[in-house]
């Protein structure tokens, strides 16, 4: 029988799913409405203390890399449902694009 | 190994046929707000990385008009996303505990707790 790399796709999928669905809409809420509004500062000391703390780094990664990973494989098979599927383009677009948001994000928490 | 999966021709439009077609494509294109905003949060990672002036440029950009009202949309698909997970998850992981199967509420209802608790503790963190 063939060997089938879905498992490495859906695992971090679903777990970015999870994390999506815990996670991101509370950080919206913070900086999307709480810091505009002026209730919360989210100072540069604050944050960049918290970014060197390894424990904060992979949380923060978690946060980013996971859904976007997520994100990027529901798009793939929303553009199949939309008749556009199928091709690399699409393929190498949405995981390229998730590839490109994490290894950024690795690379700006490492130089942390 | 190379695969080439079947493509069956449909008119680009045929999820608005049905109101229950349509209400599935909003779920699966949530992802793309998802996906929006954590670009969005890579460039604040990067910014934070450059320093203090580039990260106070963030979050002025954040309570922009423009800032904002993104935001907003992503906050809008991003809960409609949490709420049909939730939705989904007697299905998708359905829990035996001693031969008994646990109602499909109760695994959804768990879901609510974790995500008001996650919310919480991160609501905290952020100094609120």
């Amino acid at each position: 029988m063939a060997r089938s790399n879905k498992p490495m796709l859906w695992l971090p999928f679903a777990g970015g799913g999870l994390v999506a669905a815990l996670v991101t809409p509370v950080l919206i809420l913070i900086t999307g409405v709480l810091v505009p509004l002026g209730v919360l500062h989210l100072r540069y000391e604050t944050i960049a203390a918290f970014t060197h703390n390894p424990i904060g780094k992979v949380v923060l990664f978690g946060a980013v890399a996971l859904p976007a990973w997520h994100a990027a494989h529901r798009l793939r098979m929303t553009a199949h449902d939309l008749g556009l599927g199928g091709g690399i383009a699409i393929k190498g677009a949405c995981y390229g694009m998730a590839g490109l948001l994490i290894l950024a994000a690795a690379g700006a928490l490492i130089k942390m | 190994m190379s695969r080439r999966p079947y493509v069956r021709r449909v008119p680009r439009s045929w999820w608005l046929h049905k109101p229950r077609y349509v209400l599935y494509m909003i779920r699966e294109l949530t992802s793309l707000f998802v996906g929006l905003y954590c670009a969005l949060l890579v460039v604040g990672l990067v910014r934070l990385a450059q320093g203090q002036a580039a990260w106070d440029g963030f979050l002025a950009a954040l309570s922009s008009p423009l800032g904002v009202a993104f935001q907003l949309v992503c906050l809008v698909f991003a809960i409609y996303h949490s709420v049909t997970w939730f939705a989904l998850t007697p299905k998708a992981m359905p829990l035996v505990i001693k031969d008994q199967p646990v109602p499909g509420i109760v695994i959804v209802g768990a879901h609510y707790v974790v995500w008001a608790a996650v919310s919480i503790v991160v609501l905290i963190g952020a100094g609120i």
